[in-house]
């Protein structure tokens, strides 16, 4: 649960959208009684809204930013002040009880805005919460930003990280998604968290634990395994016999101290080998014994 | 989803592959619903061939189409069309066409009064910073006029290709700004199509190439990826092409 007052930045990329899990949590804020702010930047109000309940779009205001968000028509339906008045215009305290903002997308004011600005704005938007005096209960407000973060180089990411207390990057196996949540809390360590979600078509959040949830093996039913040793002109297998037989067979070169000792201690009986030479006619037969000079 | 895509080729060349094409396009036709943004993205091969199947899909589905053709002549287009079984010059003639020829208007910019209203004046701009006319232009091809405009189908939008734009000095936030108009009038509005052709060149240090590339997918309804083979060059099969839904909203 994102905390109030500082901006978690939902990360995504193009091949793990993040603006499904951006309407779940907005889903959440509507179903807790809070009213929802939404500054529409990538598409439209129709589009945005598709998949809510009565419920949920009745809690929901959407701020259009979409359909004209640089005055090129000129007509006169372009929010005033562009996205950034948009922006400031939300700084300013929007009435009593919670309130979730939710900006689809930070990328797109990050592309339109300096980044600067755009640091200073977002921070002027989570300070709601604070009180000049002690008179007025605080409002709490949370603000929850899309950024696609392909499109930007570090330097701006970080940047916005830093704002934020809670950071989601979305990733996944597979069909399986999962949310790499890194919490900061002042004065305390950063914790990280992975958690695998789905998302249901009404856009209620189905959370699936720590771990990736294993996925069944569906066998296709109209292909059987083929055993491919059926039809073989030998054998690869070997009976229990065989391969007792072939455990105790001893190699010919295996030196074993049964072999030493047949060697050392020949009985009567054995049979000794013998050596025929028959000498050719050239053969220089020599009497001495030409391992005499050697000391064995 | 994956599919291998045959391109014949004739003479030893490339040619579109339209006859070996026509048996899947009903398989690619399905993923175009309405009010959608289809991106083409090519890496490492000719993607054309998509805008050229799209273009003859559509005018034989009496849709109003404006194509704005950066990329090759009237002729190419009308040559490959016809192949295809579809005249530009018949469609242009009755009105179902609107063609903006890249290649010949960009010299009728230099010979126009300042002053005077061209989709291409970003060209005379030192810096070149908003595709508004351009966007003017579109506008005012599909948006319906009269009773007549009740004949054709929804209005479509083809684009070849926008990373040309980037190649003429405009940055990738003002082609995206140019789209993201189209689709607020031509998708959203008109209720219409946009087929988009983007080059994915794979080279990591072109910035810009790769912002477009990732603005534009997180746009798109649907991406159809064409590339070659991963095991490299084939006689047979040239190249597949890979379709990607995104989820609406």
């Amino acid at each position: 649960m994102p905390e109030p007052g500082r901006p978690p930045p939902p990360r995504d990329s193009v091949e793990w959208e993040g603006r499904s899990l951006l309407k779940a949590l907005v889903r959440q804020a509507a179903l807790r009684g809070e009213r929802v702010h939404v500054l529409g930047c990538e598409v439209s109000e129709e589009e945005f809204r598709e998949g809510f309940d009565p419920g949920t779009n009745s809690r929901l205001v959407y701020h259009d930013l979409f359909r004209d968000p640089l005055n090129w028509s000129n007509t006169g339906e372009a929010l005033p002040g562009g996205p950034l008045g948009v922006l400031r215009a939300m700084c300013r305290r929007t009435g009593p009880g919670p309130v979730t903002i939710a900006l689809d997308s930070l990328s797109w004011l990050l592309l339109h805005l300096p980044c600067t600005t755009l640091c200073q704005t977002l921070h002027a938007l989570s300070r709601q919460d604070s009180c000049p005096d002690n008179s007025s209960p605080v409002e709490h407000v949370r603000v929850l930003g899309l950024l696609h973060e392909e499109l930007h180089g570090p330097g701006p990411v970080e940047a916005l990280s830093t704002l934020a207390q809670i950071e989601v990057t979305l990733s996944g196996t597979g069909d399986q998604a999962s949310a790499h949540i890194l919490y900061r809390r002042p004065q305390h360590r950063p914790t990280h968290k992975i958690q695998w979600f789905t998302i249901l078509p009404d856009f209620s959040l189905d959370l699936q634990g720590g771990s990736p949830p294993k996925s069944q093996p569906h066998p296709d039913p109209h292909t059987h395994p083929v055993d491919p040793t059926t039809h073989l002109t030998f054998n690869l297998h070997l009976s229990k016999k065989e391969k007792e037989a072939k455990d105790s067979l001893t190699l010919p070169f295996q030196f074993s101290s049964e072999k030493q000792q047949a060697l050392l201690c020949r009985g009567l009986g054995q049979a000794t080998s013998h050596i025929f030479y028959e000498p050719d006619a050239y053969d220089d037969l020599d009497q001495e014994d030409p391992d005499d000079d050697l000391d064995i | 989803m994956r599919w291998q895509v045959v391109w014949p080729k004739e003479n030893g060349r490339r040619s579109p592959g339209s006859s070996h094409i026509s048996t899947r396009s009903s398989s690619v036709n399905q993923l175009v619903a309405e009010g959608k943004l289809t991106l083409l993205c090519d890496a490492e091969t000719d993607g054309s061939f998509l805008v050229h199947h799209f273009l003859s899909f559509y005018l034989k589905a009496n849709c109003k189409v404006c194509f704005v053709a950066l990329v090759q002549s009237f002729s190419h287009y009308n040559i490959v069309g016809q192949k295809l079984g579809v005249s530009l010059t018949t469609a242009r003639e009755r009105g179902q066409l609107v063609f903006l020829e890249g290649l010949r208007s960009a010299v009728d910019v230099f010979f126009r009064a300042e002053g005077e209203a061209h989709p291409l004046q970003f060209l005379r701009e030192a810096k070149a910073a908003s595709l508004q006319p351009l966007y003017e232009f579109v506008r005012e091809a599909l948006e319906p006029v009269d009773q007549r405009e009740a004949a054709w189908k929804r209005p479509v939008l083809l684009v070849d290709d926008l990373s040309v734009l980037l190649s003429l000095g405009v940055g990738a936030v003002a082609v995206l700004d140019f789209v993201h108009y189209c689709r607020a009038c031509v998708c959203c509005r008109l209720q219409g199509n946009i087929v988009a052709l983007v080059h994915d060149s794979g080279d990591a240090e072109d910035e810009e190439s790769d912002i477009l590339l990732n603005g534009l997918s997180h746009q798109s309804h649907l991406v159809l990826r064409a590339e070659g083979l991963a095991t490299g060059f084939c006689r047979d099969v040239h190249g597949q092409v890979r379709s990607e839904q995104h989820p609406a909203g």
